[in-house]
């Protein structure tokens, strides 16, 4: 998340060398991007930044104004969206993995994925799992051998809540590795990465599930060791870290951003947003940032962001049937 | 050392040049201002002005001087409000109404005010000067809380409570539960689990503390007014004189132990992530009850002290609450959650390896910060004339503008109408609550402290399999909870002394002084 911010943020600068686009059918009166959260975090910077690259490409004419509308994890603005503003042209929302698992778990009530439309997710942020730099834990195999010893010898701090999207990341690597009771894998939830990352420096858990980019700083000081990066491929700009699948354990965790847009939206307006993210995403110095960052570049829009939610939803829950959070 | 001294002189040459000045004058004048309003804290205040920054085009450090003026300037701000008015502008302004607005009705509001502005810059500069020396130093101690812990640190805070407030004890205990429980409210993050939510999305992220700080404080002043149909309620001017601006030295001597107490105490309390300025604030002030004054006498009527401890606790969080963030990447509070934004998207990552990378950056920072501090004490000691001219402003006029500043400002945090039904419905419970004489502060602190109480235990009783000893299990946690139990048991076997002794004094003591 932070590495996303920063790469996001260097846009901007990037922004400044893009060209201007020719003029469009429709144009945004009064456009509005809302983050469902407060200040500060994830869905705030991605319309903060989106809001500021458009206007900076001269994509929108008018700039696009952030609204915070904070409660219920992101459901209070996707009720919103879904069912007093559907129509309406002028509005895009952040919007993040954490969105499609929410809406899995029915943590959303009333809203299904298919009440608004999914416009993109243009930005992947893969998980790694770390130990302590002293910790006798080498490699994934060495966890998963404490692990099937004991199951609850490890106890593994993550940045999200119970059923979130760190602690799926460890449950499936439990299930790839052959643990019978994942309900016996031990996560404790702390309110962000940096508070997780904190606990297993100050000796609580033996291991953290996060974000790459949150645990990086600490690799670099010292203190922490990765063993394994939840993406498919090494990281281009961080290869000296093995991944999962490498180790023997086909597992991926990914946490995506992107934009979803009201569900009644006009053809003409789909047609302009669509356009604009696919324009602001493809230049070649986004991409270079988002890789010194650490993230990897992901182009989903329309169909293939739909489908990537789907296969979010899919996932979650299944899972968390398994785990009996959920009926 | 040396080291260190260069650095500082260096980030001083980077920070003062005529526009950073005036960044630091703007934002200390608009943090000042967004603090006293209620509903409006450093958080928001930051958070709105992130924006401006960007669309001024302002480089890395300017940027940080702007948004650090407004973050501590909304610290100094969030006192005025408390002590003119009884309303806390933001949640670690909470403690100084307690005895701010008592001074205040004794016509020592420009005393509480000049008083309190001190005890801000003192806590703050001090805070800033730990900063500078110690901390890698006091990353340590972050480091020695783990969720045992951490929970021990909450009970202790809730064990010294009932000592708070001048009035009956069991109220105290009463509004404590009723916060209690209202922490529950939520999505549970250690199980996913729903609770008390009805089933309301609104409801999912718990109850939001400034709705119910606003609420309970700020509109239930609003009810009271107008229960009475315009005659001067709790608030207000009615008759209230405005009094001697400048406090004499005698009162500010008074003063100096409770300023280094104060200050040391808010430090440590916001050196730890997720502890921040509203426990400094409220341990600092407990704490020196406990100390100067055990039998209750003057605290809570009026006392300086009880105005200083809380400001200079609260405001030394503040600068304490910066350790974790730049060492670290913790954020201890809200409005370092949203500086931690800036920095990275002023493309900064704060973490162990920031004070190695971007030395130029926290150098900057640190003289930001200290900029901003004396630019807000030559902005708030002269300015303490014009805040008390709040109080001629007759209530019939001060009551809707607060009435409007409270929606308009939940509003502007949340966009939704239901919070704004919610803080109504806050105001109600405050309303009755006072008509019972029940005090509102532990109510707060029950939201504030609860969920983080709950949390931590929780997790240190997953992390041990269930066993009830980890919460011994390290010295630390020991000395805790052998200071929760004297803090606990000092009011009960004192209170017992202290009224027979009593019986042979004169009721009329508690006259401030």
């Amino acid at each position: 998340m932070r590495n996303f911010v920063l790469g996001l943020s260097c846009l901007t600068v990037a922004s400044m060398l893009a060209m201007p686009v020719s003029a469009q059918q429709f144009a945004p009166k009064k456009p509005e991007c809302i983050a469902g959260a407060a200040p500060g975090g994830g869905w705030d910077f991605v319309c903060r930044t989106t809001a500021k690259v458009m206007f900076d490409l001269g994509l929108v004419k008018e700039r696009i104004q952030v609204v915070n509308m904070t409660g219920g994890g992101g459901g209070v603005a996707y009720a919103h969206v879904a069912n007093e503003r559907a129509d309406d042209d002028n509005l895009i929302v952040a919007a993040s993995k954490s969105v499609s698992m929410r809406l899995a778990q029915g943590a959303y009530p009333g809203n299904t994925m298919q009440d608004v439309r999914w416009l993109a997710a243009f930005g992947a942020e893969y998980g790694a799992i770390a130990v302590a730099a002293n910790s006798d834990i080498r490699t994934l195999d060495d966890l998963v051998a404490s692990l099937k010893d004991d199951p609850r010898s490890i106890a593994f701090s993550g940045g999200s809540s119970v059923g979130g999207n760190d602690h799926l990341k460890i449950l499936k690597l439990a299930k790839v590795a052959g643990i019978e009771d994942l309900r016996q894998m031990k996560y404790v939830a702390f309110s962000g990465g940096g508070e997780a990352i904190t606990q297993l420096l100050a000796g609580s858990v033996q291991a953290i599930s996060s974000d790459f980019s949150e645990i990086m700083g600490f690799v670099e000081s010292g203190d922490v060791r990765i063993i394994a990066v939840l993406s498919p491929e090494r990281l281009a700009a961080f290869d000296q870290f093995p991944t999962a699948k490498e180790q023997g354990y086909d597992v991926t965790g990914l946490n995506w951003r992107g934009l979803y847009v009201p569900r009644n939206m006009s053809d003409e307006a789909y047609g302009f947003w669509l356009d604009t993210v696919r324009r602001m995403t493809a230049s070649d110095e986004f991409r270079d940032l988002l890789v010194s960052a650490g993230i990897e570049p992901l182009s989903l829009f329309d169909a293939d962001a739909d489908a990537l939610v789907a296969s979010d939803i899919e996932e979650t829950q299944a899972l968390s049937r398994e785990l009996g959070l959920m009926n | 050392m040396m080291d260190t001294t260069l650095l500082l002189i260096d980030g001083f040459a980077t920070a003062l040049t005529l526009q950073n000045l005036l960044l630091a004058l703007l934002g200390a004048f608009l943090g000042t201002l967004i603090g006293a309003l209620p509903g409006l804290g450093p958080s928001n205040g930051v958070a709105i002005l992130i924006p401006i920054s960007f669309s001024l085009g302002l480089a890395a450090i300017p940027s940080l001087i702007l948004l650090t003026s407004v973050y501590y300037g909304a610290m100094y701000g969030g006192r005025i409000s408390s002590i003119l008015l009884n309303i806390p502008g933001d949640e670690p302004a909470m403690m100084t109404c307690l005895d701010g607005y008592p001074m205040t009705r004794a016509g020592r509001a420009g005393e509480a005010l000049a008083l309190s502005g001190l005890a801000s810059f003192v806590g703050s500069f001090f805070a800033t000067c730990g900063l500078v020396i110690l901390a890698p130093q006091l990353v340590g101690i972050a480091l020695l809380f783990g969720p045992a812990e951490y929970f021990v640190l909450y009970t202790m805070a809730f064990a010294t409570l009932g000592g708070i407030s001048a009035g009956n004890q069991a109220k105290s205990v009463f509004a404590a539960c009723i916060g209690l429980g209202l922490a529950m409210v939520g999505i549970d993050t250690q199980t996913g689990v729903e609770r008390f939510t009805f089933g309301e999305v609104h409801l999912f992220d718990g109850i939001d503390f400034l709705i119910a700080i606003v609420g309970l404080f700020a509109l239930s002043e609003v009810f009271h007014f107008i229960e009475h149909h315009g005659t001067p309620g709790q608030v207000g001017a009615g008759g209230v004189k405005v009094g001697r601006l400048v406090p004499d030295l005698a009162t500010v001597r008074r003063c100096v132990p409770t300023l280094g107490r104060s200050t040391a105490i808010g430090f440590l309390a916001g050196v730890l992530p997720g502890a921040g300025a509203s426990l400094g604030s409220f341990l600092a002030y407990s704490v020196e009850k406990k100390l100067v004054d055990p039998q209750g006498r003057t605290f809570g009527k009026g006392d300086p002290r009880g105005v200083v401890a809380p400001e200079a606790g609260n405001n030394a969080a503040a600068g304490g609450a910066l350790v974790p963030m730049l060492s670290l990447g913790v954020p201890g509070s809200g409005t370092t959650a949203v500086l931690l934004a800036v920095l990275l998207s002023l493309n900064i990552t704060p973490g162990p390896m920031l004070f190695a990378k971007n030395p130029d950056i926290v150098w900057g920072l640190v003289a930001a910060l200290f900029i901003a501090n004396f630019m807000l004490l030559a902005l708030n000691i002269p300015m303490v004339g014009m805040f008390t001219r709040l109080l001629m402003i007759p209530t019939r006029i001060l009551m809707p503008v607060v009435a409007m500043i409270a929606f308009v400002g939940i509003y502007s945090i949340t966009n939704s109408t239901y919070d704004m039904l919610m803080m109504v419905a806050f105001g109600a419970l405050g309303w009755v609550l006072r008509k019972l004489s029940v005090p509102l502060v532990p109510v707060i602190l029950g939201i504030l402290l609860g969920n983080q109480m709950e949390v931590n235990l929780r997790r240190a009783l997953t992390i041990s399999d269930g066993d009830w000893s980890v919460l011994v299990g390290s010295p630390l946690a020991i000395v805790l909870w052998v200071i929760a139990l004297a803090g606990f048991l000092a009011p009960l076997l004192l209170g017992a002394m202290v009224r027979r002794r009593m019986n042979g004094m004169s009721a009329g003591a508690s006259d401030a002084d």
